[in-house]
């Protein structure tokens, strides 16, 4: 039963992915993307990790994925022009994506990673996963649970203080900086010769 | 029951689409982007699937923090995007070649 | 005592060379009556100290002295030192060399007075008697070398003294150059010596020469020679191109481009000598090669005989007296092939006064008629330059061997020492010899009456002003007519049947001609009256009678007789074609190689393909690769896309196979 609910999900994913790298329409990309994230998280839930599925839904689709749609519909794109030249690469391209496939496939679908060797351990149903990660972080992680607030951080800064143009904006006045006004600040007399007239 | 290899393949199909839409996109920087962020959710498969197959916090530790990496990254980016486009008026990939030998 | 007469040698040969360095550094300075003053002196004392220093050795006979003074270097277990070798023979070189080039000196007052280059004249003229005494006092090759050089470097300097004369520059480079030549062939011998004796020192060399008188070496053909015999040969070539032997003999003639003085010194007096002081010098080890000896013979007889006949048809004087000189130079190799080394040495001692006085008197003449050197514009001098015409008639005199002469001393003991020789080419030698005195006594007195008698043909002008030449010219013409006389009275005796040269000189006893000859010997004077009953003295007479006839007597006789020898007369002008044998094939071919090689090698191959070539490729592949950076994006994550999948490739197959 699992395994069909994994086959689904894992088909969605898969598709709505192609579609993000294949559609024209950047909006469109971006709602496939979204997709995709929610199918991912289904696929999580089924492998007992509840909290990060949900942690899923709701930071990334939930605040990145809006950012993203709020920028693609900030920028005013000529879409007619996009996705043009993709043919052209389109066989190699696809011949790459073909051979790193082969290659990473023949490394995990081989014989280390069957299941005979690693089973689920059953671990106890007392705890739930939330509780359990919070155990961890918070304990031995506590340090790196920190810098990542700091990353975030820093984040914002980056973003606002990247984005923040200095036009002034606001129509509040400055009368220190009027009445301090000097007449070299506004006027400036240049000393030109009198042209004769042709006769 | 799932096995191991079988979430590990999806992984893999998932990191190789987002790399084949990385260089054949062409046109839009906003794709690649997104292309980014579905590479980032692959590796994040990966762990799961090992912490749930080893029985093992960590992997779901790693992944918290990568989401929360991977979060302030696209943030970041989306304001460089942002700044270039008001500059160049363009986001078209092919006329971002000013660092050209 | 020995430490007194170590500081007179180094008197003798350092005080030229202080001489010519004042003059040559400070010579603006101390103004031109300052230089010659500084360098009479320096040469002067040289000359006394070599005077005293053969009072010591040969009239009061200490023993030779053999000294290093000082060790240059140290090398693979050779020591290269400076040291002395003072015997009988090199002490009667140095009197001849330091004595002759005081009375250059004292002549050059007089003959360059006009000339801005003054002092530096004298500083070179001084340099070369340093560097001839050094190389005659030498105790080993490498400073006899080191002496040969320097006399070449200083004999190039002198001739192309008037350095902005086209002439000049071309005699100078074509004397430097084949004396090169002959400097080669030098090398190599001192080479095989070094390589079979171990040693440059001459007495350790003459020590071992028996061990080695039957080793042989194989040559480059396959051949096996004696090693002796190279050795010879090689010294040979090098005393060849020095000495002026044919075919390196092409240099003397030009060389009179050089202002007289020099010619007198460097090219009839000392330099060109080194090549037979060498010879003479190496005698043990020519002795032991019988080869080396003949051929000798060979080409001393055919310079002897050749070179006379091309003074017969040359007009300008200074040229006949360089022709004369070759030809003497060839009568000195002749002695010394036929084993009569002491009997050369003789003849370079009396000939360095007797020509030295030649050219001396050729050069007073040259100033006098304002340095016009054509003898055909001159003629009927002995009244208005007596002095100089008495001088020259005595120089002439012992160059002919006229009976009492010194010159007839040491010509005579020369043919008499090839008559006796056994060699298988002292015949050919002997008739060459012979008839080079005839050619001898015609050539000096052809160039005797048509420059002091007959008809004068000198300009108006000239004519005006003639009169003897000034006092410091004649003075030293004077000196030397002294030992051009005496000179063989004294010497014929010691050298002939006393202990001369000592064992300085070594003759073995088959080759010992002189001994046969000094057998006969009983007395000066009768020495003199024996010569009458040989032909020598006859064939000489003979040619001044006929040189009387030609150039007195019948004045058109001359003329008559080229008209009827017209192509042999044409040969002898243009010297046998050497001079353009050597300039064609020679010159020429180093001209077009050295094109080549600039050309095609130089241009094309080494700047075109390897420098410019190689910057080229490098700038065409990099072109190409520019491409890579292409500043996109993507093109970058491709190429990260492509290396990650060559790892993975690598990894899986390490893992899985």
């Amino acid at each position: 039963m699992t395994q069909i609910i994994f086959y689904i999900f894992g088909a969605m994913l898969l598709l709505s992915a192609t579609m993000v790298v294949v559609i024209k329409n950047p909006i469109h990309a971006a709602l496939f993307l979204v997709l995709s994230f929610f199918s991912s998280a289904a696929i999580w839930l089924l492998l007992h990790a509840e909290f990060l599925a949900i942690a899923l839904v709701l930071v990334y689709v939930g605040a990145v994925m809006v950012l993203f749609l709020f920028v693609v519909m900030m920028l005013d794109i000529n879409i007619s022009t996009l996705r043009d030249g993709f043919a052209r690469y389109f066989p190699l391209g696809i011949i790459i994506a073909f051979l790193m496939v082969v290659t990473m496939g023949m490394i995990v679908g081989s014989d280390y990673f069957l299941t005979d060797t690693y089973t689920k351990i059953e671990t106890s149903n007392s705890t739930s996963n939330t509780k359990l990660l919070g155990y961890t972080i918070y304990t031995n992680y506590l340090y790196q649970f920190e810098i990542a607030g700091v990353i975030l951080l820093v984040a914002i800064i980056a973003a606002i203080s990247l984005s923040m143009s200095k036009l002034k904006i606001t129509k509040s006045t400055h009368p220190d900086e009027q009445v301090a006004v000097k007449k070299k600040d506004r006027l400036r007399v240049i000393k030109m010769k009198t042209e004769k007239k042709e006769e | 029951m799932i096995t191991l290899s079988e979430v590990l393949l999806l992984g893999t199909l998932l990191f190789c689409i987002s790399v084949a839409g990385i260089f054949l996109n062409r046109k839009n920087i906003l794709i690649l982007l997104m292309c980014i962020e579905l590479m980032l959710l692959s590796v994040n498969i990966n762990f799961i699937a090992f912490s749930h197959f080893l029985g093992d916090i960590h992997g779901q530790v790693f992944v918290f923090f990568i989401l929360t990496v991977a979060a302030a990254e696209s943030a970041i980016g989306l304001a460089i995007l942002v700044v270039m486009f008001r500059n160049r008026d363009t986001i078209n990939v092919d006329e971002l070649d000013s660092m050209k030998g | 005592m020995s430490n007194h007469m170590e500081t007179i040698y180094l008197a003798i040969v350092l005080a030229p060379l202080f001489g010519s360095l004042i003059a040559g550094l400070l010579g603006k300075k101390i103004g031109r009556t300052g230089t010659h003053w500084i360098t009479i002196i320096g040469v002067g004392v040289s000359s006394i100290l070599s005077i005293l220093a053969y009072k010591h050795h040969i009239i009061d006979g200490a023993p030779d002295y053999n000294q290093a003074l000082y060790t240059w270097l140290t090398s693979g277990g050779i020591n290269f030192q400076i040291g002395f070798l003072i015997d009988p023979l090199s002490v009667s070189m140095m009197v001849v060399v330091s004595f002759v080039s005081w009375m250059i000196h004292i002549y050059t007052i007089g003959y360059m007075h006009e000339d801005p280059g003054y002092q530096r004249f004298f500083s070179y003229i001084s340099l070369f008697t340093f560097a001839m005494l050094i190389l005659v006092m030498s105790n080993n090759f490498l400073q006899l070398f080191f002496g040969w050089e320097a006399v070449g470097l200083v004999s190039y300097l002198l001739i192309g003294f008037w350095f902005k004369k086209e002439s000049a520059i071309f005699a100078n480079l074509k004397a430097f150059l084949v004396n090169r030549v002959g400097d080669f062939g030098f090398l190599l011998g001192i080479a095989a010596i070094l390589m079979y004796f171990n040693t440059l020192d001459y007495v350790e060399v003459f020590n071992n020469v028996e061990q080695h008188k039957d080793t042989t070496i194989t040559l480059l053909n396959g051949e096996s020679w004696s090693v002796m015999t190279v050795i010879c040969l090689s010294l040979f070539i090098g005393a060849m191109g020095k000495s002026a032997q044919v075919p390196l003999h092409v240099w003397l003639p030009d060389s009179m481009e050089g202002p007289t003085p020099i010619s007198a010194l460097i090219h009839a007096a000392t330099m060109v000598t080194a090549g037979i002081f060498m010879v003479s010098r190496m005698s043990p080890l020519f002795e032991l090669s019988v080869t080396a000896l003949n051929l000798i013979l060979i080409i001393g007889a055919i310079t002897a005989l050749f070179m006379g006949f091309l003074g017969l048809v040359q007009n300008d004087i200074k040229r006949v007296v360089a022709y004369s000189t070759l030809s003497q130079l060839g009568y000195m190799t002749v002695a010394l092939g036929a084993s009569a080394y002491a009997a050369a040495m003789f003849h370079l001692i009396t000939h360095a006064f007797f020509k030295a006085l030649l050219f001396l008197a050729a050069g007073a003449v040259i100033i006098v008629m304002h340095h016009e050197q054509d003898m055909r514009k001159m003629g009927g001098l002995f009244k208005y330059m007596p002095i100089t015409c008495l001088t020259c008639l005595i120089g002439s005199l012992a160059l002919i061997g006229f009976p009492g002469t010194s010159g007839f001393f040491s010509k005579d003991i020369i043919i008499e020492a090839v008559h006796h020789s056994t060699l298988p080419a002292s015949n050919f030698a002997y008739y060459a010899v012979l008839s080079g005195v005839f050619v001898t006594a015609l050539y000096s007195f052809r160039l005797f009456f048509m420059t002091f008698f007959g008809k004068e043909n000198m300009s108006r002008e000239v004519w005006e002003n003639l009169h003897e030449a000034p006092n410091v010219v004649t003075f030293p013409l004077i000196i030397l007519a002294v030992p051009s006389l005496l000179l063989g009275l004294f010497l014929i005796e010691p050298l002939l049947i006393g202990d001369y040269f000592g064992s300085a000189i070594y003759v073995s006893y088959e080759h010992n001609v002189l001994s046969k000859i000094a057998s006969e010997y009983h007395g000066t004077f009768s020495f003199i009256t024996h010569a009458f009953l040989y032909p020598p003295v006859y064939l000489a007479l003979l040619g001044l009678f006929v040189a009387w006839l030609c150039y007195i007597k019948y004045p058109s006789l001359p003329e008559r007789i080229v008209n009827h020898i017209g192509i042999i007369h044409q040969i002898l002008i243009n010297k046998y074609g050497f001079d353009e044998f050597n300039q064609i094939i020679f010159v020429g071919g180093i001209k077009k190689i050295g094109n080549f090689l600039s050309q095609v090698g130089d241009i094309r191959l080494i700047d075109g393909t390897l420098v410019n070539g190689s910057a080229r490729t490098i700038r065409l592949f990099s072109n190409k690769i520019r491409n890579i950076q292409s500043g996109y994006l993507y093109h970058y994550a491709f190429s990260i896309i492509i290396g990650l999948l060559m790892l993975l490739v690598i990894f899986v197959h390490k893992v899985m196979g």
